[in-house]
């Protein structure tokens, strides 16, 4: 489990590390075919500030020699927001007085409907935490009900145990995203100060269990805003490398949600600016050319529209992020704020503009055929 | 140029060309075009193969010159890729196939025991398979004893455009085949193909070199006379190489 490996770093001493990289610590790492987690520190220092032009030429090349010159596009169902924990970051947070909604068949098939009339093959199933109302059981039938309408189903909701993802696996689960919020496990607690997600070993090690249910795909990811992102960069680097070596059929994703100053709300601890946002995701895209990475409508439409390419492999476009938010348009009920509000067909133009061809499909469902034996 | 056959199908061209990773479908079908192939692959995965009427991408690759060769990229097994073989026979009314199972989705490198265990399936079912593998002749002679219409042997890890890293390997497997030779993945310039011609290959397979070449069209054209170059260079038999100048016959002047 990557749990026993991520207990024999500190995260003060990568942070040290990280800070003392030299100009020419970053130059070698440019210049190197294969990076090891010394080079990645070396992207991610300080000391690569001056190197983004190089480390984003590295990254368009990197990602059209891998990906081709095309983006994928994919979209958020939210399901449920009703929430047992108490992420202090997030809308959905038990202590907040919202309308909670957990959606029925008709209102998932009514959100389809509009999602379909988009274009999308690709859908990705959210919930809250919510064991009674949104459990395995729950989402299972949501993934039986959505399957058909889809050629590629992904989740992002609680962690579960691998005898329950391999029962989504068996109804067209392909692939999985659980973000670790925060590496840094003294911190953690401060975030999620009650409920089931307070467990970060059992989140931590969630991946493990995926690769051990062989799902397709695994998604991983830090909220950025809570620590260093330097450091957190540092240990997804690493988590990813475990996984890869360990569950190798397996294929990866990196998502890179960022927490925005706005009023009213939880204020990040650490403001990522665009820069640093976007030297880590080169710097992902440098150590690993194979590795998918989205960009969601968190971050605005001249970041987007700049970053096709460069690294970037997958966007969505048109989201709500409340649920039930495709059929019945409402602000009240959403987990964040979007940034981008652009249809996707708008996107799309943007995309086609740079060059680039949307990819709605790259999967089907003959490959999630029940095995003989 | 002189004919290929393959399964008893005539090809004028030996540039087959791969469809992933272009920029626009329109892009893609002037560079079919411009490379005058007459084999076109693309993955199953990337269309709707049961309504290939409303399919963008099928509808700028379907061609009276083109024969199409569905591929099973994203299988990773035996079983998934005689299921979407199955899948692609009946809604595309083709039982040509590209055989294609990488387990490894980081360098898509094909396994040698599954592919050779549907090829033998599909075989009997009916399919024309030409299977994407390592370079490696024993599998190809054991894939030719199953009925593989062809070898698809790799140059070097697929979209790396590094080359023939595999060309000693590549000689045995064609001095070896009773079966057509096709190089796929790793080509990444016209002069890989052209000694890959050169060297007796029967074709070349070609996608990411074009693909995200600058100039997509005019770098399928300067594969397509790099491959006529490379085949007619073979024909001709091409000058021993030699590292130095035969100038005199010393050990054998006696002899006279």
């Amino acid at each position: 489990m990557f749990s026993e490996i991520a207990e024999k770093y500190s995260w003060t001493q990568i942070e040290s590390e990280i800070n003392a990289k030299s100009k020419s610590d970053v130059e070698h790492a440019l210049q190197v075919a294969n990076l090891t987690i010394e080079d990645f520190k070396a992207l991610v220092s300080p000391a690569a500030a001056e190197y983004l032009e190089s480390m984003a030429q590295k990254s368009r090349i990197a990602t059209q020699k891998r990906f081709g010159k095309t983006i994928q596009f994919y979209i958020p169902l939210y399901l449920s927001n009703k929430c047992i924990n108490h992420c202090v970051y997030c809308g959905f947070n038990f202590n907040n007085k919202i309308e909670r909604i957990v959606l029925s068949d008709e209102q998932i098939l009514r959100e389809v409907a509009v999602i379909k009339e988009m274009g999308y093959e690709h859908i990705l199933l959210l919930t809250g935490e919510s064991p009674k109302h949104a459990g395995v059981d729950y989402i299972e039938h949501a993934i039986k009900l959505v399957h058909p309408h889809f050629k590629q189903v992904t989740l992002e909701v609680q962690p579960m145990s691998m005898e329950d993802y391999q029962r989504l696996i068996a109804v067209g689960l392909h692939g999985v995203y659980v973000y670790q919020e925060t590496y840094n496990k003294e911190r953690y607690p401060t975030y999620h100060p009650a409920g089931i997600k307070s467990d970060y070993q059992w989140r931590l090690n969630t991946p493990d269990r995926l690769g051990k249910a062989e799902v397709h795909k695994i998604g991983l990811g830090a909220l950025l805003g809570l620590e260093n992102w330097r450091v957190e960069a540092v240990f997804m680097a690493m988590h990813l490398q475990y996984l890869e070596k360990k569950y190798w059929k397996t294929k990866y994703a990196l998502a890179f949600p960022r927490i925005r100053p706005h009023a009213g709300e939880f204020m990040p601890n650490y403001i990522v600016s665009d820069k640093e946002l976007a030297q880590m995701i080169w710097a992902f895209r440098i150590f690993d050319n194979d590795v998918e990475i989205s960009l969601t409508t968190r971050e605005d439409t001249e970041f987007r529209n700049h970053m096709i390419g460069l690294g970037v492999t997958a966007i969505s476009a048109g989201s709500k992020t409340m649920p039930g938010g495709y059929a019945q348009d409402s602000e009240d009920l959403e987990q964040f704020a979007i940034n981008d509000n652009r249809h996707p067909k708008e996107m799309l133009e943007v995309v086609k503009k740079a060059g680039y061809e949307v990819v709605w499909k790259d999967w089907d469902s003959y490959f999630e055929i029940e095995k003989e034996g | 140029m002189d004919t290929l056959i393959i399964a008893n199908k005539t090809f004028h061209s030996r540039l087959f060309l791969g469809t992933g990773k272009f920029s626009s479908n329109e892009i893609m079908q002037k560079a079919i075009s411009a490379s005058e192939t007459e084999m076109v692959t693309a993955a199953l995965k990337r269309v709707n193969a049961d309504n290939s009427e409303e399919d963008d991408m099928l509808q700028h690759i379907f061609h009276e010159n083109i024969t199409f060769l569905p591929n099973t990229s994203g299988a990773r097994d035996a079983e998934e890729a005689v299921f979407a073989a199955q899948i692609a026979q009946e809604a595309l009314q083709t039982n040509w196939l590209k055989l294609e199972i990488h387990p490894d989705p980081r360098y898509l490198l094909p396994d040698p025991i599954q592919t050779l265990k549907a090829t033998e399936k599909l075989v009997k079912m009916g399919f024309i398979v030409l299977p994407y593998i390592q370079a490696d002749p024993v599998l190809c002679k054991l894939l030719e004893e199953v009925g593989a219409a062809a070898v698809m042997p790799l140059g070097s890890p697929i979209g790396t455009n590094k080359g023939l890293k595999t060309r000693d390997m590549i000689e045995i497997i064609v001095e070896q085949a009773n079966v057509p030779v096709i190089v796929d993945a790793g080509i990444g310039a016209p002069s890989h193909a052209a000694e890959a011609m050169e060297m007796g290959v029967d074709a070349c397979l070609i996608n990411t070199a074009i693909a995200i070449a600058g100039n997509p069209i005019e770098m399928a054209t300067a594969f397509k006379l790099a491959v006529q170059a490379g085949r007619m260079a073979y024909k001709a038999r091409l000058a021993a190489m030699s590292d130095s100048a035969e100038a005199s016959s010393p050990l054998t002047s006696f002899l006279q």
